[in-house]
């Protein structure tokens, strides 16, 4: 049952990448721009919470 | 003798526009009213017990910064008809998609826990376990979206928003100055000098402004709602009047907490409705009340926020206007992230103010993409048509979404590192 229920929604979720595989968005200099800072951004914030958790053991 | 006639239409034509305002008002005042949560109210109580009057103009200079960023969830909801979820999957991609899901998944569910938090710890005031608390509340959550209809759910919330605004008597009671609050709180000041303490309460108060399941939520229930592109200036007048309540209760809180409570420091809002009593019963009660209010406001936002996401991008029956047969992946999902958010408040010795700390830094991953998306995908011309942000509203949005994220980042930074800005 559970090997089911992991099949299907692994199913779906390939499905899902699909369906949205290619974005809709025009992807012009100021969208890239924006996504980019926004991927640095996360990867600081990551740096961050792994320096915190490094620091705490 | 023209005038009779002009009044009875003038008349009408208020009379009509405010049925209409009834008829479409919804979302924007639940959204708003709900941003005043468990962690809202403990923040408000706590700045103004801290600094009385003094940062009452914050608050104020946060409502229109409510209205602006909500606004935008109006317009693309109605358009678009996809929630905030769906919307970011097509727009960019299932990279940015999946991210922005399960952050939101696991920022939502830490976020109830502190709303389960808040409803214990309010009504444990009165004597009422813990476990009972969750118990009813879960109860209570069932019946709200029971019923088989969006409407239905809306007014019942809408009543409790109704109750958030219990602050409003409570700060007469204590009869508060009224020109102390003109002249120390109206006008923009530092009390204090810019220390880091003041610095750490303006971050707080900004960073609790907008959270990221209101992003979700708005949007999903406007497009649940549903409302169209003819109904949006009444969303945007149900944005403007629910970030006006939320503002004017926040003042409330502050004027309520600064009147009696001035200089003292306080950890959370029921430590505050403890000390209340002490000086007025029915004002202590009523804080606790409506410390219960928001923490069940939130409570029921979120959890919808999550399962509307869930539904959208899974493709899975997800209205409120559907019973749980028709939809059972939606109701199962709106279920299990309450039971098991509130079964976490019930373990003993669980690590609760960690949690509570932790939720201020995963929404600090999400908050950002949620906002620069936001504001992406108003700018999409070929979906937005003629309600594509105009270039004042990009200066203004703009402007706004750097500033809450700049704060709001230094919120979560001096949470995981407290000493970092003493």
């Amino acid at each position: 049952m559970i090997r089911t229920f992991i099949r299907n929604n692994y199913a779906k979720v390939r499905e899902i990448n699909k369906r949205y595989a290619y974005p809709e968005i025009e992807m012009s200099g100021w969208v890239k721009f924006a996504l980019l800072s926004l991927r640095l951004y996360l990867i600081l914030l990551v740096c961050l919470l792994l320096y915190k958790f490094i620091t705490l053991l | 003798m023209k005038i009779l006639p002009r009044l009875f239409y003038q008349y009408r034509r208020i009379m009509k526009a405010l049925q209409l305002f009834l008829l479409i008002s919804g979302p924007g005042i639940i959204v708003m009213v709900a941003d005043n949560d468990a962690g809202g109210i403990t923040t408000y109580a706590a700045t103004g017990a801290k600094y009385g009057y003094h940062l009452i103009w914050v608050i104020i200079i946060l409502i229109p910064v409510c209205y602006y960023v909500q606004e935008m969830t109006v317009r693309l909801g109605a358009v678009t008809k996809r929630g905030h979820a769906e919307a970011i999957f097509s727009g960019f991609g299932p990279f940015w998609g999946w991210f922005s899901l399960i952050d939101l998944l696991i920022v939502n569910w830490l976020t109830m826990i502190s709303e389960f938090i808040g409803m214990t710890s309010s009504l444990n005031i009165f004597g009422v376990p813990a476990y009972l608390t969750v118990i009813c509340v879960c109860v209570l959550m069932g019946i709200m979206i029971l019923n088989g209809t969006y409407w239905t759910w809306e007014k019942i919330t809408l009543l409790f928003c109704a109750a958030n605004l219990i602050y409003i008597p409570g700060a007469f009671m204590v009869h508060p100055s009224v020109s102390s609050i003109m002249h120390n709180g109206i006008v923009p000041n530092f009390p204090g000098g810019m220390t880091n303490d003041l610095m750490f309460f303006l971050m707080a108060n900004i960073g609790t402004t907008i959270a990221p399941w209101m992003l979700f939520f708005q949007q999903s229930a406007v497009v649940d709602k549903p409302l169209h592109e003819k109904d949006i200036p009444m969303g945007r007048v149900d944005t403007m009047v629910g970030s006006l309540l939320t503002g004017i209760t926040a003042v409330f809180i502050l004027i309520l907490t600064g009147t009696v409570l001035n200089g003292v420091n306080i950890d959370d809002a029921a430590q505050a409705s403890l000390m209340l009593m002490k000086t007025n019963e029915y004002v202590g009660t009523f804080m606790a009340i409506g410390l219960f209010d928001a923490g069940l406001l939130g409570a029921v936002c979120i959890s919808l926020a999550s399962s509307w996401a869930f539904g959208e991008v899974f493709g899975w029956a997800h209205s409120l206007n559907y019973k749980i047969k028709e939809a059972p992946w939606f109701y199962a999902n709106y279920f299990f992230s309450l039971v098991t958010a509130g079964m976490v408040v019930l373990i003993p010795n669980a690590p609760l103010v960690l949690i509570t700390l932790f939720v201020q830094v995963i929404a600090v991953t999400l908050l950002p993409a949620a906002l620069v998306f936001l504001v992406l995908l108003l700018n999409n011309k070929k979906t937005m048509g003629e309600y594509t942000n105009t270039l004042t509203q990009n200066i203004v949005n703009i402007g706004i979404v750097v500033i809450i994220i700049v704060i709001s980042t230094f919120y979560g930074i001096s949470t995981l590192f407290p000493d970092m800005f003493k």
